[in-house]
């Protein structure tokens, strides 16, 4: 796993992003527009872990859609060496089950060391001022799917109630990001 | 003959240590010596070739996989296995494990 000098933390402004989704429609942080909270999800297809907590963001995705909420994930493993983390094999994905966000993909894995991902998932949310407010797990268990991500939408509640998220961050707990 | 059981794993994944008290569990509810377990770091893409391990944690009985892989390239990976009620786990289902183990031992005595 390879370490990093200067972690996205919470408090502090998220870096930007700007990556195609698997369609090709680029993405952008700051957006147009604002939204009240905006989760980024780095992810892969290829982890147990984020496997096993997928479907729970999926359904935070949905139950958040009405206050604004909007999620992005992102994949920035080497697909080279990992090729179920390809973009073709992003976009069978997505195109194979039905996502209520965007898969972005990171070839150059710069947004990944920008933000100083660690593993998948590994989940940031930020506030509508894009300040990191919460960093870590979507919850306690990645294999007890009666969690229901509640440390995100603890979060989530939080930061659309104007207070600040309690746990503020936690560990994330996934497979490392495969580094070219 | 005592079953020859090895866990291989990588570092890229956690779990493994947990995968490997499981298999211990399992090796002492069947009287094994659970201490036995041989335990090897897999290191780099020519070890993953070499051992021709699809990912961690890879556990072997006999050189029997536990849940056996379907085709998947040797690599620096984890391994995904799928539990016995369908969900998706970075370890394998404990049944299975017991499963191989108990095959071992029973071809040990025959």
């Amino acid at each position: 796993m390879m370490a990093h000098a200067s972690a996205t933390k919470v408090g502090q402004p998220a870096p930007r992003l700007e990556l195609p989704d698997t369609e090709g429609d680029m993405h952008t942080l700051p957006m147009p527009g604002e939204a009240p909270a905006t989760v980024v999800i780095w992810t892969c297809n290829h982890c147990p872990y984020a496997l096993g907590w997928h479907d729970r963001l999926v359904q935070v995705a949905r139950g958040y859609a009405d206050s604004g909420v909007r999620l992005l994930a992102i994949n920035s493993n080497d697909a080279e060496r990992y090729p179920n983390d390809s973009l073709d094999a992003m976009r069978e994905r997505v195109a194979a089950e039905d996502w209520p966000f965007p898969y972005l993909h990171d070839s150059s894995q710069e947004a990944a060391r920008a933000w100083a991902a660690q593993v998948t998932p590994h989940l940031y949310v930020l506030d509508p001022d894009l300040r990191v407010r919460y960093e870590g797990a979507p919850d306690s268990d990645h294999m007890d799917p009666g969690q229901n991500a509640a440390w995100l939408r603890g979060a989530l509640d939080s930061i659309l109630a104007g207070q600040e998220p309690d746990p503020a961050a936690t560990e994330p707990v996934g497979c490392s990001i495969k580094w070219k | 003959m005592v079953p020859r059981v090895e866990l291989l794993w990588w570092e890229g994944c956690p779990g493994w240590e947990q995968a490997l008290a499981l298999v211990r569990d399992e090796m002492r509810a069947l009287g094994l010596d659970a201490d036995s377990v041989q335990v090897r770091e897999v290191r780099t893409d020519e070890d993953a070739a070499h051992a021709e391990f699809v990912g961690s944690p890879t556990i072997r009985v006999d050189g029997r996989d536990v849940q056996p892989p379907d085709g998947e390239p040797t690599g620096l990976t984890c391994r995904v296995y799928r539990l016995r009620d369908g969900r998706i786990s970075p370890l394998p289902d404990r049944r299975d494990v017991r499963e191989v183990l108990e095959d071992a031992i029973k071809e040990s005595g025959e």
